[in-house]
């Protein structure tokens, strides 16, 4: 029985761990092209998932209209948001851009509540089945599909960093951005491309837990987990995200196992992630993946 | 001195450089009236010791001051009869002006391909043109093709080679070529320079090539300009040039008579450009 339920923890914590690295890597793309740590990630999920509750409950669009227009507003948003509140900043010292990141944080999920009230919302059900059986694991249906869509997602990441003229020149930028200047590269653009993606996508995180869990302030919580998730994997490498992300949904839930087995502590899974990273940080302060640089003697 | 790109200023100079002035951070001033002339299709060169100026010219034209807290406060530059001056680099790429910036500045955790793909970013003419164009730089510099991996392994030279290779990949009016023979053996100083001279004349590039090495540069350039502490103090035909007495001094060296050291040490400059 016991062995039973680490398994279905283990699974809880690989399909959690996947959401974990999408968002991670939302958070490394901004990092890595802008240099600018994002405190408001966590929001991005909350913003996502109001949004796509919205269209559903109150506009009463189809949920398959309602998820790809989610998607369309949290590219505009992204854009925007650059564009209005962090262009002007470029040149500006990285503390003062990274307390604006803070203070947005405040503020959206400030506004979310004050749009949407402080209670947590249910989604109606989207699927016929709330739960699938998999060899006798139940695994939520939403899990599920969010964990197909994250893999496509990662794929299409590292297609799109490999061959795209576009996720090129977002190497490029990453790498010297007065090379990519010096190539035709405008670096606004692909800042603003930067942000839109690491919107849209974290959005579809937000939309996922959303569905599981109901929507409230708690998602922009989840996103704080990608923390943890950057630091273990390296804060530059987009594999390092995916990794990191896996291995905090793992410690989690076998935190989980461990607390409810024997220690009876309460809560452990929602801080052991968080004595990791610290732990990484006194061992391995770039985390496993982070960048070495090319030393040609 | 008087006017110093009247002599090289003719009707089909593709870019003009006309008195410019370059401030950096509002305050200092680097550049105090540079004029420069170059004809479409040659290459000119630009000559000077450290902190002339050379390479905040070209930075000037190519747009990249900006990326410098720098700025053309007086004066034009003129590509094509359009003036370019403080315009963003991306649109100067547009117009047909590709810097390879000084430290040759490759993509070191990208591959060779990769990096020459970023070169034609610009580019609209489709998937095959640009295929096309990574042969024909294979073609120029074929010790590129037989590399694998991460261009940050590559020799110095052959990174340098990737650079240019990324430029043409850009297929650009004009190339700035900034010191390219910079920490390179002199068997690959020559062999850099050979292909540079063969771009100019197969693919009809106009290249304004700052140079370090004098001597070099003199053999490939029909025309050159000397800056020194941010003006053009001296310019003319190679010919001119290579048998002026103060050039010969300060830049090309070899006198006939040797020098030894003592008096190398109390050696002063005899007389002042200006």
């Amino acid at each position: 029985m016991q062995s039973s339920l680490l398994f279905q923890l283990i699974i809880n914590g690989l399909i959690v761990g996947t959401l974990y690295g999408v968002i991670a890597m939302c958070f490394v793309l901004i990092y890595k092209s802008t240099q600018v740590v994002n405190f408001a990630q966590g929001e991005f999920l909350l913003i996502g998932a109001w949004t796509c509750w919205w269209l559903v409950v109150q506009a009463q669009w189809p949920f398959w209209i309602a998820f790809p227009a989610t998607f369309l507003f949290m590219l505009i948003f992204g854009i925007l948001l650059q564009m209005i509140v962090l262009r002007p900043l470029i040149g500006e010292p990285i503390i003062s851009v990274i307390m604006v990141t803070v203070g947005l944080s405040i503020f959206f999920q400030s506004m979310m509540k004050w749009i949407f009230g402080p209670w947590p919302q249910p989604f109606p059900d989207i699927f016929p089945m709330k739960s699938v059986n998999i060899g006798g694991l139940q695994v939520q249906t939403p899990y599920l599909m969010s964990m197909a869509v994250s893999l496509v997602i990662m794929v299409s990441f590292a297609w799109f960093f490999r061959y795209s003229r576009m996720g090129l020149a977002m190497r490029a930028t990453a790498f010297d951005q007065q090379v990519a200047q010096s190539l035709g590269i405008s670096v606004k653009r692909v800042f603003a491309t930067a942000w839109a993606i690491s919107a849209m996508v974290s959005a579809l995180a937000g939309v996922v837990v959303g569905m599981v869990n109901g929507v409230s302030s708690a998602l922009s919580f989840f996103g704080l987990k990608v923390f943890p998730a950057v630091i273990v994997g390296g804060l530059d490498s987009i594999v390092g995200a995916i990794v990191g992300g896996l291995i905090v949904g793992l410690i989690e839930n076998l935190a989980e196992y461990f607390d409810g087995q024997w220690l009876h502590l309460g809560n452990l899974y929602t801080v052991a992630p968080f004595y990791v990273l610290v732990i990484i940080l006194m061992i391995k302060p770039y985390g496993l993946f982070g960048t070495r640089k090319i030393e040609r003697v | 001195m008087g006017e110093p790109a009247s002599q090289n200023a003719t009707a089909e100079s593709i870019l003009s450089v006309n008195n410019i002035e370059v401030v950096y951070d509002d305050v200092i001033l680097v550049l105090r009236g540079v004029s420069l002339e170059v004809p479409a299709g040659k290459v000119v060169t630009l000559l000077g010791p450290n902190g002339a100026g050379k390479s905040t010219t070209l930075k000037a034209i190519s747009g990249l001051l900006a990326t410098e807290n720098g700025a053309v406060t007086r004066g034009s530059i003129t590509f094509l009869g359009e003036n370019i001056a403080n315009r963003p680099p991306e649109d100067i790429v547009r117009r047909g002006i590709f810097q390879v910036m000084e430290g040759r500045r490759i993509i070191e955790d990208m591959t060779i391909t990769e990096n020459l793909r970023l070169g034609a970013f610009t580019r609209k003419d489709g998937e095959r043109a640009i295929r096309r164009d990574i042969d024909m730089v294979f073609s120029y510099f074929p010790r590129l093709q037989e590399r694998t991996g991460l261009s940050g392994y590559l020799s110095g030279g052959e990174q340098q080679m990737l650079a240019i290779g990324r430029a043409i990949m850009a297929r650009p009016k004009m190339i700035l070529l900034d010191e390219p023979s910079m920490g390179l053996s002199p068997l690959l100083v020559k062999e850099v320079f050979t292909i540079i001279e063969q771009l100019c004349q197969d693919l009809a590039i106009t290249i304004l090539l700052v140079e370090q090495n004098a001597r070099m540069a003199l053999k490939v350039a029909s025309y050159g300009y000397v800056m020194e502490s941010g003006k053009i103090v001296l310019d003319g035909t190679r010919d001119d040039l290579v048998n002026n007495e103060d050039v010969k001094e300060f830049y090309l060296g070899g006198d006939k008579e040797r020098k030894s050291f003592k008096n190398l040490k109390s050696y002063k400059r005899r007389k002042r450009w200006l």
